[in-house]
């Protein structure tokens, strides 16, 4: 890995790009195609990227596995956290409208928080399975928890 | 008011257990929420139950997006039913995981047990309360998916294998549904299924809904495990830990056969499957071969966990029998033996899992002498076996009653000949576990004499005696059993 230097520049050059661009996917969900799932497997697909280049014990560095484990956890609570929270709010469970002061602000804080929940929980997982793929043969003698 | 988000929050409870458990990380953290979330969601049920028997079918619109635009939450008494039936087998099987659960999981991964557990009631109960034909869909999913990995959790290495073998038969099961949920859209352009029943009176007869009649009852009955599609069902009740294969037993086919109920006689209804064509027919073979070919099998097992299992297989036919008849009797016979059946089988693999704790294992090689090792264990698996065959005074007796007079009720006396014949043969395999027991001598090697664990043995005889109680006095299970009945059949609409 030590003498591919163009990768490596260009991974750092991407990098940042591809994570931008999963953001972008992420909160332009509201107005053209994208959305929560898609940003997910872009952020995902960036980590995978560096630790393709970088090497496993880099990324695990960056993305900690313990961390990736309650991404996971954070997601799906986010989401089910807002069916919850409209309830609080006296409508049914994920109704949005009563999420904010008019029935359009609350459409929009609803759709944001559950596709940050699907944004984390898919990113985590896709991260999740890599790790554990990638690690297969390393983890070996010491077994993951 | 918190009682009307009932249909919502029967899910999301169990399903906010599981993330909250992967936070807790520590055994015993994670089984104080798991048995809080299963305590809470059997309260749901149950008022849910009760709420649904006095004032009807209950409608919830998810997000407040009215049906069929917006996905429908609906249940009524055969739904809640069931959700009665799935949510107290988690809060039996719970607290007796705690210690069910030491020596078959490997202790990291006890959390992870527990968060999967949740998972799969959630999907389990969503299958039930869900009025959406694809959101169906994807609770069959969720609850399989969890299963999957619950089975390969056993330590023997086989589950692996079982495992697999159950997500490759359960992945082609929840395909062809969705192929049928496909075609029924295609024809009715709805998934909302209260929506779809008025629109496919409509539609009339066409190949459209013939194929998604049948692709829809292939799938589903692959999940039930209905005889000659049940090859997935032995290995993975029998290497699955113990309180896994307990809990699957007494609630996965079980919901299975619901949704077969459902799509047979409220959507598509009784005169599209029965009377157009030869379904009935077709079912009443399959339901016998089930009846007796894997009866047969069970007898020549070595290993009292899959004796069980094709025990189940068996079983299942009793109940796709009364579907089969076509009448209210029938359908009330098949509610009967569904929670009779769910309560004899669950009990019996709650008290293996304790012997299994203590013998090390469930053939019969390590049972031999179980009368005077486990003194009680020996007898409630008996008690326990008594109703698996039928004999007066169990609950299985009383289902197999209901089946019979539906028989003849239906002129079809040569049946009763049939379940009394299958009955003999649950006597000849039931009577290789006492002779096992009670007749051999216990192996020199005996590691651990006495009995289970009482966390342990207190859930599985409590279900041993409900066997016995429901055998007695079947009064409140005949007669909900009966609004189930009528209400798959005639299918009356919110709040009727």
């Amino acid at each position: 890995m030590r003498l591919d230097i163009i990768l490596r520049v260009l991974a750092k050059l991407l990098i940042p790009f591809a994570l931008v661009f999963g953001l972008y996917v992420q909160f332009h969900g509201d107005f053209g195609p994208g959305g929560g799932f898609q940003a997910g497997v872009i952020v995902a697909a960036a980590v995978i990227f560096y630790a393709l280049i970088y090497g496993l014990p880099a990324a695990r560095r960056v993305v900690p596995t313990d961390l990736v484990q309650a991404l996971m956890a954070v997601g799906v609570l986010l989401y089910a956290g807002v069916g919850v929270a409209s309830i609080l709010f006296g409508g049914n469970y994920l109704d949005y409208f009563v999420l904010g002061a008019d029935p359009v602000s609350g459409q929009h804080r609803g759709i944001f928080w559950v596709e940050a929940g699907v944004l984390i929980t898919v990113a985590s997982v896709m991260l999740k399975i890599f790790y554990v793929f990638a690690g297969r043969r390393r983890d070996a003698e010491e077994p993951e928890q | 008011m918190l009682t009307q988000h009932f249909p919502a929050l029967l899910v999301v409870v169990p399903l906010m257990a599981a993330p909250l458990i992967v936070f807790a990380r520590r055994s015993l953290a994670s089984w104080l929420i798991a048995l809080l979330a299963t305590a809470v969601t059997f309260g749901i049920a149950a008022s849910l139950l009760a709420q649904t028997l006095s004032d009807g079918t209950i409608s919830y619109a998810m997000g407040s997006w009215e049906a069929p635009l917006g996905i429908e939450y609906r249940i009524d008494a055969a739904g809640a039913f069931v959700a009665v039936i799935v949510a107290a087998m988690g809060l039996i099987v719970m607290p007796y995981s705690r210690v069910g659960i030491a020596t078959e999981v490997r202790s990291e991964e006890h959390y992870l047990y527990y968060a999967l557990m949740m998972l799969c009631l959630a999907g389990l109960l969503g299958i039930l309360v869900t009025g959406d034909a694809f959101n169906l869909f994807v609770f069959l999913e969720v609850s399989s998916l969890a299963t999957y990995v619950l089975i390969a959790m056993g330590r023997d290495r086989r589950a692996l294998v079982a495992a697999y073998q159950y997500l490759l038969m359960g992945t082609i099961g929840a395909t062809l549904y969705v192929i049928g949920v496909g075609l029924l859209y295609l024809e009715t352009g709805t998934l909302n299924l209260a929506d779809m029943t008025t629109r496919l009176v409509e539609v009339g007869d066409s190949r459209g809904v013939l194929a998604a009649l049948a692709f829809i009852t292939v799938g589903i009955s692959l999940k039930i495990a209905l005889f000659p599609l049940h090859l997935w069902l032995p290995n993975a009740y029998a290497y699955a830990p113990s309180p896994v294969s307990a809990f699957l037993a007494a609630t996965a086919t079980k919901v299975s056969i619901y949704v077969l109920m459902r799509y047979f006689f409220t959507i598509f209804g009784s005169t599209e499957v029965f009377d157009a064509r030869a379904t009935g027919t077709i079912l009443l073979g399959l339901s016998l071969a089930a009846m007796f070919v894997p009866a047969v099998v069970a007898i020549f097992q070595h290993d009292m966990k899959r004796l069980l299992a094709y025990s189940s297989v068996s079983q299942i036919g009793y109940i796709t029998l009364g579907i089969s008849l076509d009448s209210v009797e029938g359908l009330m016979a098949s509610a009967m033996h569904l929670f009779n059946h769910a309560l004899t089988k669950g009990g019996l693999f709650l008290v293996l899992g304790g012997v299994v704790l203590r013998c090390g294992g469930a053939g019969f090689d390590r049972l031999a002498g179980l009368g005077q090792t486990m003194p009680v264990a020996a007898f409630a698996m008996v008690v326990g076996g008594l109703s698996l065959i039928g004999v007066p005074g169990t609950a299985g007796f009383i289902s197999k009653w209901y089946l019979v007079s539906a028989a003849m009720h239906e002129g079809q006396w040569w049946l009763v000949g049939a379940v009394l014949a299958s009955s003999l043969l649950a006597v000849i395999y039931v009577w290789r576990f006492v002779e096992v027991a009670y007749f051999r001598a216990p192996p020199a090697d005996h590691p651990a004499p006495g009995e289970a664990p009482l966390s342990m043995l207190l859930p599985a005889l409590a279900m041993i005696a409900g066997c016995v109680y429901f055998g007695i006095d079947a009064t409140w299970s005949s007669e909900v059993a009966m609004r189930v009945a009528e209400v798959l059949m005639y299918n009356p609409g919110v709040g009727q």
